[in-house]
Formats: structure tokens, sequence, C-alpha cells
């Protein structure tokens, strides 16, 4: 009996050490992961340091025109930092960003729409600006606020709107009722209800973890999602290097298109040695010229 | 003797790999464990490129490391795991790509039946997630026999989305919603007929006696139908009211507005039952008030309703987009994309997707609080 006992109680001491062994590496593994992304984090400040100082010279000029627009969603609990977003709006419109939309869950930044736009020189409302205004005044930006009622709950509203021509449709006995549920109708249908913002190209997170946080579903679909930090240490280095990376992944795609054209006419004429190799070896060969040059 | 040694060799190599990998979960089970795993598993294409494989030899590597991916989502304790197989948007590739990817897809799909597969092995219960109208019938057939044998398997789920994409869930979503209240207040739809078919007598004959007669004798029953439908109102109506209430507290207004409008639409009710065209208008516009649809409609009826949101969802190849996949469900879910190609994911990806989650587990928590 008393064995027993002893064999139970050596047992218990062993699940407990091992298991506080256990715990103790998983600290501490975590404790490195923390280190790596505080390295990242140094990393990321010198380098938006020297592209605000304008140092690296491939940052200097941006083609924005590729960025139509752009969304910047921002943690709630920090969204009430109104300087900090007018501070980021500030940049953005320096570097030419036209429109964009601002996202937070709570809808914190929606509630401060108007002294966010009294501060901010040549802003609209997206729901204002018409396309006149924006044609005729190259420097103005258009702004669209955003939460979280503007996503599940809007698809409902829309899904109302196709509800009423269903029902319609169901009482003048239509046969083809089922067909209006498709994807352009119910873009429709959201436009009727007041909700028919654009795609954004570009998707911007500030928050702790990169995560869009509810943003209207229906208009994600393609977009490119970075995460940018917390938003209090926003940086004006990092805003360009996301914006220059977008329009670069872009613009390299068509200049790559380019050079595959170019090099296809003299591929097989000018160099003998490359007779042998394979079409792959050079896309690859060009992809790698492409990333020297940049 | 040398191929013998080879193989014992590999079979070392391969109990200390999985030594190693229990060693580790072991740890990463320390703390928190996503329930949900959700792969777009981007870049076999490039692969095969990269690699000089033919084609479809990409996917096939592809395929392999799903494999070893799902056995250690489900030895780490991960309960749902979701892969993004096939996009409506793919069926526009050319059709002999199409064609063969859609073969894979089906020797594997049998592949999942056999006794030694892995959804035997692990206890695995099978779902296929998106629009199965698209598919050709030996694989919708394929799908739906898989689906059908693992109904009793508990442990764990595998999602596969297969000619899905999330616009297209969010439309199939509306539709059957649109569908099953239609048939809550069928009463209110055969009575239209009804009172449609007598707007056409009255049309045709204003003056004949035979024509108010008949008007009068369905007049009669699109009242009691009516009153049916009334009472379906009355229920939404109250389900509206108790949802502003608790949003922005503005009880009494709401209350106050919706009776309103009943009382409306009954004296219409009273005063019109000859001339029934007027009180339909009313009610219409009632309905496009109260917005008979809700979000918890429209999510229930979503084809990924059978599992709970995803935590992360990782997307292969460094590519920030989500194209089309599970944009409704990741609302608080972690997005990671690792720059290697999906053939080129390894164990350590996945851990360190589990240690990003870690990361901002408490985060993700109080954030599914509030919302």
């Amino acid at each position: 009996m008393d064995l027993k006992d002893e064999v139970q109680r050596v047992r218990f001491w062993i699940k407990q050490i091992g298991n506080f062994w256990l715990r103790l590496v998983w600290h501490s593994v975590h404790l490195l992961v923390r280190f790596w992304y505080l390295g990242v984090g140094v990393a990321n400040v010198i380098e938006s340091y020297l592209i605000s100082s304008g140092l690296l010279k491939r940052y200097r000029s941006i083609d924005v025109g590729k960025l139509r627009y752009l969304a910047i969603v921002i943690e709630s609990d920090d969204a009430c930092r109104i300087s900090k977003v007018i501070q980021l709006l500030q940049w953005l419109q320096a570097i030419g960003v036209k429109h964009l939309c601002l996202y937070d869950t709570e809808g914190v930044l929606k509630k401060s729409k108007e002294s966010i736009l009294a501060k901010l020189k040549n802003a609209t409302l997206f729901e204002e600006a018409d396309e006149r205004d924006s044609l005729l005044d190259q420097k103005h930006m258009t702004l669209e606020f955003a939460s979280i009622s503007d996503g599940k709950e809007a698809v409902a509203k829309g899904g109302n709107v196709l509800f009423m021509k269903y029902l319609k449709m169901a009482n003048s006995g239509a046969e083809q009722k089922e067909q209006i549920f498709t994807e352009a109708n119910m873009t429709e249908a959201l436009r009727a209800a007041g909700f028919g913002g654009p795609e954004p190209d570009l998707l911007l997170v500030y928050g702790p973890a990169r995560c869009h946080l509810g943003f209207p579903a229906w208009r994600i679909r393609y977009t490119e999602i970075v995460h940018m930090g917390p938003l209090k240490s926003v940086r004006y280095g990092s805003l360009v290097k996301a914006i220059y990376k977008f329009t670069t992944v872009q613009q390299k795609y068509g200049k790559f298109l380019f050079r595959v054209w170019q090099s296809g006419k003299n591929m097989w004429t000018s160099d003998p040695l490359k007779k042998t190799k394979t079409r792959v070896d050079d896309f690859l060969l060009m992809i790698w010229q492409l990333w020297n040059v940049y | 003797m040398d191929k013998h040694r080879g193989s014992r060799l590999s079979e070392l190599f391969g109990s200390l790999g999985s030594f190693f990998r229990k060693c580790m979960f072991c740890i990463l089970s320390m703390g928190p464990i996503p329930k949900h795993f959700a792969f777009i598993m981007d870049g076999n294409r490039r692969y095969a490129k990269k690699e000089k494989l033919e084609e479809g030899a990409g996917h096939r590597a592809g395929f392999s490391v799903l494999m070893s991916m799902l056995k250690y989502c489900y030895e780490l304790g991960v309960t749902y795991v979701t892969i993004y197989a096939f996009s409506i948007e793919n069926f526009k590739r050319k059709p002999d790509e199409v064609q063969n990817l859609m073969d894979l897809i089906l020797e594997k799909i049998e592949g999942l039946l056999k006794e030694e597969s892995l959804v035997n092995k692990y206890g695995i219960r099978v779902y296929f997630i998106g629009n199965l109208k698209l598919l050709s019938k030996p694989v919708r057939v394929a799908a739906e026999k898989v689906m059908k044998a693992t109904t009793n398997n508990t442990k764990c789920v595998l999602l596969i989305c297969i000619a899905y994409t999330s616009c297209d869930e969010i439309v199939q979503a509306v539709h059957e919603s649109c569908k099953n209240k239609l048939e809550e207040i069928q009463p209110c739809n055969s009575h239209r007929s009804f009172s449609g078919r007598v707007e056409e007598v009255d049309g045709k004959s204003i003056d004949d006696d035979i024509g108010h007669s008949v008007q009068e004798l369905f007049g009669v029953q699109t009242n009691e139908l009516r009153a049916t439908r009334a009472s379906t109102f009355c229920n939404d109506v109250a389900e509206g009211v108790e949802r502003t209430d608790k949003k922005s507290g503005v009880v009494g207004h709401g209350v106050h507005g919706s009776c309103d409008k009943w009382g409306e639409v009954q004296s219409l009710e009273a005063s019109g039952t000859r001339d029934g065209v007027i009180p339909n208008v009313k009610s219409e516009k009632l309905l496009v008030d109260l917005s008979i649809l809700k979000v918890v409609d429209i999510e229930s009826h979503m084809y990924m309703s059978v599992a709970p949101n995803p935590d992360i969802v990782i997307r292969s190849s460094g590519e920030t987009r989500l194209s089309n996949f599970l944009l409704w469900q990741t609302s608080n879910c972690l997005l990671y994309s690792p720059n290697a190609l999906w053939p080129d994911m390894r164990l350590w990806h996945l851990v360190w997707a589990v240690l990003d989650f870690q990361r901002n587990y408490s985060y993700f928590e109080k954030k599914k609080k509030q919302f």
C-alpha cells in the first residue's frame, strides 16, 4: 500500500517537474521570438529613417497613380490618437494619395470625422465629392470613413434590397426569380443601400497584428493587406516603403513583360549558348536582373 | 545490402524527426493552440517552373506537403483545417490545366476513401465547401460520397474549399436566406397571387356583377391570410425593436414608430379590402424599413457555418492578398504569409505561425469578445 502511494507521489512530482521545464522552454522560445521582432523593429526604424532623409534614392519618386484607392485600418484603441491620424493623412497627402478610406472597428474615426476634415486642407468626404471636383483639382483628397457596421450589416441591408426584388418577382410569378442572385446584382444592391465604395488596391493595417479587423468583406477580394505596426510608432519612411513596394510590384510586372518581349526578339539570335537553355532559365535570369536593377 | 542500409537510415531519421516534432509540439502546447487553421496553397506552378518540373508536378508536390501539414496540424491538436483547393476564378485558366487539376483532385478525393488514408487514421470528418454545382459530375459525386462516408468521424474536421469564392458564398447565403424568408411568409405570398388575380378580374370587368362577387369572395380570403401575415410581421417587428433596443437605446421611439406603421397598415387593411393594391404597397415599405434579412440569417446559411471562424490564415509564396478566400470569416484572424512557395513549406513555417498566434492571442480574444 505504501509502495503504491510512493509511486504515485513520485509520478506526480515527475509530471510537475516536466511541466515546469516545458513551461520554461516555452517562455524562453517566446523571449527569443520577441528579440527577433525587436531586431526587425530596429532595422525598420533605421530603414525608414534613411528613406525619410532621402538617402535611399529609389524611394524618392513614387508613381502614386498606380494606387487608385488606399484603405487604412486602425485599431480602435489607438484611433483616439487623432493627432497621429492627422499626421498620417498629411503624409499621405504629401505623397500624393488621392482617394482613401479610413476604417476602425468601433467607428471612433467616423465620430471625429468633422475634426479630421477641418484639420486637412483640400479634403472632402467621399460621398460628397463628385467626379467634377476630383478632375478639376488634382490636389484634392477624398476621404471615406468606415466602421464595422459597413461590413456584415451592410451586406444584410443589400440582401434586403435583393429580397424586395425577389418578393416582387415571386408575386408576379416570374420563373427566373432565382437568377437575380448574382455578384453583379449584389454590388448593385449594396450601392442602392448606400454602401457602394470601391475596392481598395492596398490596405495598411495599424495595429498589433496583421488582420483586417472586419473591413467590408465585399471590398477586399484582391486587396493587398500590409501590416504596419502600432499607430503610436507610425513613421513616414515605412509608409513610403509600403506604397513604393505596392507600386513596384505592379510596375515590375509590367516592365518584366516588356523585357520578356524584348529579349524574346533577340534571344535566339544573339547568343548561341543560350539556345540550349530552356525558356524557364531565361525567365529566372530576367527576374534576377530585375532584382539587381532595384 | 546498401539499399537495406539506406532504408534503415531513413527509418532512423524518420523516427528521430517525429520524436523531435513531438517535443516541439509539447512545448508549443504550453500556450494556446489555434482551433482552426486555413491554408491558401499558392505557388505550385511557380515551384514547378523553379525546379524545372513538368506541368502538374508542382501540384503533386503541393499535395504531399499538404498531407504532411495536415498531419502536423492534427498532431498539434488543431480541430479544424480549411484548405483552398480550387477557386471559381481558377475555372478561367487554360482548359487542359483545369482538366489536369480536376483529375488530380478526383484522384485524391477517391484516395481519401481508402482504409489507410489520413482521414481514417485521425478520424477526420470531411466537408466540401463551395458551389459544388459548378463541378463536373464525377468530382461532385466523389465529394458527396466522401462527405457521407465521414459523417461519423468526430475527432477533427477538414474543410476543402472547392469551386469556392467568398463573394459567391455571400451571394449564395443571401439567396438561401431569402428563400427561407419567402417560405416563412408564404401565406402572404399566396394571398398576393389571389389579389393579383382579383386585380386582373377587376381591371377587365369593372362593372360586371360576377367580377365583383369574385372579388368579394377573394377579399374575405385575403383578409384571413393577411391576418396570418400580420402575426409574422409582428414577430419581425418585435425582433427588430429588440435589436435596436440593445444597440442604440431608443426603445420607446422604435416601438412607437413600428406601432404607428402597424396602425397605419391595419387601418388601410380595414378600409381597403376592395382595393387590395394599396396595403400591399404600404407593407412593402414596411418590409424595407424593418429589414427582414439579418446578419444572423445570412451567417447561418454560409457554407462555412459548419465550423468556427479561423484563427490563422496562412498564404504561402509571400502574397499579401486573400484572393477571395474567407473574407467574411477573417475579421479577427491572424493573416500570415511566409515567403516560401507552397511545396517548400515546412514544419517550421507552421511552428512560426503558431508562435505568432500565441503572441497575439490575448489581443484577438479581446477583439472576439467585443464583437
